[in-house]
């Protein structure tokens, strides 16, 4: 079943996949980017109640969504290479953390900027920002434990371990970050805002923000692809595929 | 004689550099095998992967013609491994450390071990901490546990490291008896082993830039 | 030739760590004082007054514990990962699980026994109301495996790093936090006459958990450090 993966083992076969797929992330998740930011920033109507402070959600809810969803993917990596030991899988986990990592500091920082003119504080220990915080410790410990190895391959698995422990508990975590926050008695404003964000989402404003969650999709992973390929290069630089392709790019400049 | 422990195809890499690629080995009981090579040639680190704590980057290694990844019960069971770090508790005595190592194997120690410690010379120190003792006593609690023992198959990573003469000379009589009743070692040291009855095999790895 | 029974192995290996800990005493006590200390700081801090004592008790003891129970995790392995001992444990003849189950044990042993028979003493410091004590009891009987389970995690990942202390805190109190969160929130409810049983469960339920499955993880560490 998995032998049509087989040769993407192969760093060789990895990078030329990337250079095929690339275009094709980053060239629509940019316009995407655009289109999603003009329509939501300039033509979606105004919110009734929280008027034009509401955008930011074009880039919040994006960057926190993609930020769980890159977890998984660090995590699959992660997975691959304690079970297979393949070494292409390595540098994708180091690929996709940083990516993941930045995403969430972005949910965050978009949440606070959010959350000061709508609840009047920078930052409120909400369930969902409690979480995302949670969150942003686990990419940086994962980050963390891999750059203090000193060899490479014994970094990459042992931060293999820790997303993959990271996995099990993000549903514990979050669940009990939800728990907590209704157990303890919330102040008034949270409560007001929590009702705000209950009704469902107006169409006119509901089609950028899909447009948004598509782009950041794509353009984050262009990301982690360009970040991967570079991974590839750096590691295989004295391999005879990756010199021919060294020569031939500085004879065509 | 019958094949005990088979490597093929070994390769090991660390970091960016390979240490080695492609070495075999064959292990027949009743024979001894000497692994030479200069610093940094990657003697130990064939020896860790013989023993199956650090995975090869290719190749394999098979206990009486079976992966050692897929019997590793059974392989450990009959392996003794004697390391770098010598394994014994600074904290403890050197009969708590041989007890220690007799019962993990199923022959928990009736009553101290007072023979064996005349043997490999610790009487009188039998009651002190062995953070207490010197490199070489420390050494030789390790070594005691060649005694215990009923492994067949020995790997050791320089073992006559700082022993003194008697104690040398008492290393190549045990092994000179394991290897009498088909036993089998393979280790790594920078002296000619003469004193063995057997034919020494000899490995040799060279430095890889 | 006889395979060895997994339960005499254990045995060994449980008598060993127990005698080495026990002549490391002042190892053994470091952790606990530094509890009292920072016990002790706490009303210095917010000041005297036993209604915010014993307001911010549950918090204050649970959070105390787990910084005590990080400065003497690394004990763990630390130790066996210097003298070569870890590696002659992944070389025993049975699955290295149970010997770390074993290890486990020993460590719950010595640092969360302790801890159990100080808590009443903790809660007067505090002020907890009394009717909380038996539940910051049940907190710490439930909640303190889960630390040296998961602790051993964390510090299999690190042990062969020379300066693992700070990522090890980084690497395991986000993962701590939902035991934080179910303990504290059990005594508060005790405290203020509501049940409870409901966290106390989710308290089981996740040291069941870590205990079955944290063996396992904590082997992959290893083989990834003792190289």
């Amino acid at each position: 079943m998995w032998r049509w993966l087989h040769p993407y083992a192969k760093p060789e076969a990895t990078y030329q996949l990337n250079q095929r797929i690339l275009p094709w992330l980053a060239v629509p998740g940019l316009i995407l980017l655009v289109i999603g930011a003009v329509w939501g920033l300039a033509f979606a109507p105004p919110d009734y109640q929280q008027f034009d402070s509401y955008r930011i959600i074009f880039v919040h809810v994006p960057s926190a969504l993609w930020s769980m969803g890159f977890y998984m993917g660090m995590a699959i990596a992660g997975l691959i290479v304690l079970v297979w030991q393949i070494r292409t899988a390595e540098w994708a986990l180091l690929a996709i953390a940083p990516v993941g990592a930045v995403l969430t500091f972005i949910s965050l920082f978009t949440g606070a900027v959010w959350g000061q003119p709508m609840w009047g504080t920078w930052w409120i220990w909400d369930a969902r920002l409690t979480a995302q915080l949670i969150l942003l410790f686990l990419y940086l410990g994962v980050l963390a434990l891999y750059a203090a190895f000193e060899d490479e391959r014994a970094g990459a698995k042992a931060a293999s371990v820790l997303a993959l422990i990271g996995v099990v508990n993000i549903p514990i975590i979050h669940f009990s970050v939800y728990w907590w926050n209704t157990l303890h008695q919330q102040s008034t404003i949270t409560r007001a805002v929590t009702r705000l964000e209950k009704p469902s989402i107006a169409p006119e404003m509901a089609w950028p923000l899909y447009i948004s969650l598509l782009a950041f999709l794509l353009v984050s992973s262009a990301l982690v692809v360009m970040r991967l390929n570079n991974e590839i290069l750096k590691r295989e630089v004295r391999r005879p595929w990756a010199q021919a392709l060294l020569l031939k790019n500085s004879s065509k400049t | 004689m019958s094949l005990l422990l088979e490597a093929k195809g070994v390769v090991s890499v660390r970091g960016e550099r390979t240490l080695f690629s492609d070495l075999a080995l064959t292990l027949n009981a009743g024979e001894l095998w000497q692994i030479q090579g200069p610093n940094g040639a990657g003697k130990s680190s064939f020896l860790r992967i013989l023993a199956g704590l650090l995975p090869a980057e290719s190749g394999t290694v098979c206990f009486q013609g079976e992966r050692i990844e897929d019997c590793r019960e059974a392989f450990h069971q009959d392996l003794l491994f004697i390391g770098h770090k010598a394994a014994v508790k600074p904290e403890l005595t050197a009969i708590e450390n041989l007890e220690y190592y007799a019962a993990v194997q199923g022959q928990p120690l009736t009553a101290p071990p007072y023979e064996l410690l005349e043997k490999v010379g610790l009487v009188g120190l039998e009651d002190i901490p062995a953070q207490r003792l010197s490199a070489g006593q420390q050494r030789r609690i390790a070594l005691a546990r060649l005694w215990l023992t009923n492994a067949t198959i020995w790997i050791l990573d320089e073992p006559f490291t700082s022993l003194d003469v008697d104690g040398i000379a008492l290393l190549h009589q045990r092994i000179g008896e394991h290897l009498a009743s088909q036993g089998a070692v393979i280790l790594t040291s920078h002296q000619p082993l003469n004193d063995q009855p057997v034919q020494v095999h000899s490995l040799m790895l060279r430095y890889q830039h | 030739m006889a395979g060895v029974s997994v339960g005499a192995q254990m045995r060994a290996v449980i008598r060993r760590d127990l005698r080495v800990a026990l002549r490391q005493r002042s190892d053994l006590l470091n952790p606990v004082l530094f509890l009292l200390v920072v016990i002790t700081l706490f009303p210095l801090g917010v000041g005297p007054g036993p209604e915010i004592l014993s307001r911010i008790a549950p918090g204050v003891i649970w959070v105390s514990a787990l910084l005590s129970a990080l400065l003497g995790l690394e004990r763990l392995f630390r130790d066996d990962f210097r003298d070569g001992t870890l590696e002659q444990m992944l070389l025993m003849p049975m699955a290295v699980e149970w010997a770390v189950l074993a290890k486990m044990a020993v460590h719950w042993l010595v640092t969360a026994l302790p801890l159990l028979i100080l808590a009443p003493f903790l809660a007067l410091l505090l002020n907890l109301p009394f009717e909380a004590w038996a539940t910051l009891w049940l907190t710490l009987l439930l909640g303190t495996p889960v630390l040296s389970s998961v602790g051993a995690i964390g510090v299999a990942l690190t042990v062969s790093l020379n300066k693992g202390g700070a990522l090890l805190s980084l690497l395991l109190l986000p993962l701590l936090i939902p035991l934080l969160i179910f303990a504290t929130a059990a005594i508060e409810a005790a405290a203020t006459g509501l049940s409870p049983v409901a966290p106390l469960a989710f308290m089981a339920a996740i040291l069941v958990m870590t205990v079955a499955l944290s063996p396992f993880a904590v082997h992959a560490a290893l083989r990834v450090s003792v190289n």
